[in-house]
């Protein structure tokens, strides 16, 4: 089993939900989180001050999948989330070491 | 001004309104009669055309018929016309006021007024909750929530303890006169025009709760600009002492009567529904507080300024247009009677230098900071409406806007201004009440319609004495509570978030355990 964790830009969610499903895969949790790589922030001005922002919002999305999944899920999330634009986001492929339906009990490759 | 003062104020006006009142008798007798009449033509015209058509009774008889049926539906209209003679309590209530039984339809439909004026300045209350709950960090909501609801209830019980009787004392020195407690404000004729005349037509419970709500505006102006970093229980007790002693006794000075009505050679002070009284007092407050107690931690970062920026914008508009809403309460409830003509024109000044207000402060921030700000916007509002505050009955249309558009420029200034030498003022308030409510008592100088023969020194002598009067009750007692009790938070609580510290409560709680 491996855990595909995708910070992507917000607006590409839709995107990559409907590629992942393409392929089979349905279940998914995501989180609205900030980060930045190279993209750089942005200048906010606020009651006449200006202020930089480094933190833009994206979005994480984490699936688990079968060991022969992962290649095809992270090509097409790489497909679906991408601009060609600086802040388009990474994919991280990290090993799991157990899952657990918790509904059924069903454990390991079963859960997933 | 003692009761038997307002009947002699009243007196010209009660004259108006028995010569109004008789046109108007005589007026409502033609129109009982004209209908009458209208409905025996009618008569006359289907019963004749029907005597034509079907050709039966003789046009003489069908006339007399007509003329005979006219006069009994006539006489049946008009019984109908007077149910309410039926109605005892009411005919007894009418043939009490003898004479004036006319004044007391004005008077009814000023009370109602009034009373309604006092809801919708109340109200305000809930927009400067959410105001300042907008502008600021949502760590601190439920703190700036809990002064807002103490505010107004503490506000509107030491008005009713000593307050009102402060605020108007009747005969008094002219400075300083300590009341008591409010006892039965219907009786001894408190219950109708007796209690003000027609100039300030309401009964006493009606005067009560009007001004009651003016009070709590003035501390939470303060609470504004004290957010984030001020310790509660120190500022509930400033806010009591200032709202319960301060507030009546410099607003004795203008309106209960006191020595600034020898301002303007004589004429009096002007300030319509208070710009000095109650939105410089507390503007003024304001900063007295604020230069005690500091800027927020964070704000000013090696000598640069480091914007923190509200947590919820659609609360501050909220909040601006709820007071937009209120402040009709506000100002229009000023005329102190539905006298048609002060009405409208206040309704009117008021809410076009509200709109100057905004228009000139988007000009300003927008041109200045390269984006429209909606905060300078929401404040552009705020800041026409207590310019309005202090002439909105004095003043033209063409006036106020002039006023407005005054305000909405001086205000953006004014808030950049106080943040650059380091007054940290989270949502405007000594900007929008305390330097626009100079703006507004001048104003009246400047633009009065020429009925109260203002000066500007008259004007500016009133407007000093008041801000500095707050500015120095609040420097003193705030500087006194500091060496005391402390005014401020420690820097963690301030971290940590005052919901947190203050009140163990979120306001915005994700993920709550439930044990």
């Amino acid at each position: 089993m491996k855990k595909i964790e995708a910070i992507i830009k917000p607006f590409k969610l839709e995107e990559v939900k409907d590629a992942l499903g393409d392929l089979g895969l349905e279940g998914m949790t995501v989180t609205e989180v900030k980060g930045f790589g190279r993209q750089k922030g942005h200048t906010e001005i606020y009651r006449g001050s200006e202020y930089t922002v480094d933190f833009l919002p994206k979005i994480k999305l984490e699936i688990v999948v079968n060991d022969d999944q992962a290649g095809p899920a992270v090509e097409a999330i790489g497909k679906a989330a991408k601009t060609g634009k600086i802040g388009d986001g990474k994919v991280f492929v990290v090993p799991v070491e157990e899952a657990l339906r918790i509904r059924t009990d069903e454990k390991g490759d079963k859960a997933v | 001004m003692n009761v038997s003062g307002w009947r002699r104020l009243a007196a010209p006006l009660l004259e108006r309104e028995s010569q109004l009142a008789i046109q108007r008798t005589h007026n409502i007798k033609y129109m009982k009669h004209i209908w009458k009449y209208l409905l025996a033509g009618l008569l006359c015209m289907t019963t004749v055309c029907g005597a034509f058509a079907q050709d039966s009774p003789s046009p003489a008889e069908a006339v007399a018929a007509a003329a005979v049926a006219v006069t009994e539906a006539a006489e049946g209209a008009a019984e109908a016309a007077k149910p309410f003679e039926k109605d005892a309590d009411y005919v007894e209530m009418i043939k009490a006021q003898g004479d004036h039984a006319y004044a007391f339809d004005f008077f009814t439909t000023s009370m109602l007024w009034t009373v309604i004026a006092a809801a919708m300045v109340f109200i305000m209350h809930l927009g400067f909750a959410t105001l300042e709950s907008g502008l600021t960090q949502s760590k601190n909501t439920v703190n700036i929530l809990f002064k807002n609801v103490f505010i107004i209830a503490m506000g509107i019980l030491t008005y009713a303890f000593f307050g009102f009787n402060t605020h108007y004392p009747g005969d008094f020195n002219g400075f300083f006169s300590l009341g008591g407690a409010i006892g039965d404000l219907n009786g001894d004729g408190g219950d109708t025009f007796g209690y003000g005349g027609l100039a300030l037509a309401m009964t006493g419970y009606g005067d009560f709760i009007f001004q009651a709500m003016f009070a709590a505006t003035a501390a939470t102006i303060v609470s504004g600009a004290v957010a984030e970093r001020v310790k509660l229980l120190p500022f509930l007790i400033f806010a009591t002492l200032f709202v319960g002693f301060a507030y009546p006794v410099v607003g004795s000075w203008h309106w209960g009567g006191g020595w600034m009505g020898k301002l303007n050679g004589g004429n009096g002070f002007k300030d319509f529904a208070g710009s000095a009284v109650v939105h410089a007092f507390g503007g003024f407050a304001a900063l007295a507080c604020v230069l005690i107690l500091g800027p927020r931690k964070g704000k000013y970062v090696d000598g640069k300024l480091r914007p923190i920026p509200g947590h919820s914008m659609p609360l501050a508009a909220i909040g601006v247009f709820l007071l937009f809403f209120g402040w009709f309460g506000f100002n229009g409830g000023s005329v102190l009677s539905a006298a048609p003509g002060p009405l409208g024109l206040v309704f009117t000044t008021t809410t076009l230098a509200a709109c100057a207000g905004a228009i000139a402060s988007i000009v300003v921030s927008w041109i200045w900071f390269k984006k429209p700000d909606l905060s300078m916007a929401l404040n552009g509002i705020l800041a026409g409406l207590v310019g309005v505050t202090a002439n909105a009955d004095i003043v033209s249309a063409m006036g106020s806007i002039m006023i407005g558009l005054v305000a909405g420029v001086i205000v953006v200034f004014s808030i950049v201004f106080f943040d650059k030498i380091k007054i940290d003022d989270p949502v405007g308030a000594i900007s929008v009440h305390g330097v626009c409510g100079i703006w507004g008592i001048l104003a009246a100088a400047i633009f009065e319609n020429g009925s109260d023969d203002l000066t500007i020194m008259g004007q500016l002598i009133g407007v000093v004495a008041v801000g500095a009067a707050a500015f120095l009750f609040s420097f003193v007692v705030f500087y006194i509570i500091k060496m005391t009790m402390g005014v401020r938070v420690s820097p963690e609580e301030e971290e940590e978030g005052l919901d947190l510290a203050e009140h163990g409560q979120e306001a915005y709680p994700n993920f709550v355990e439930n044990k």
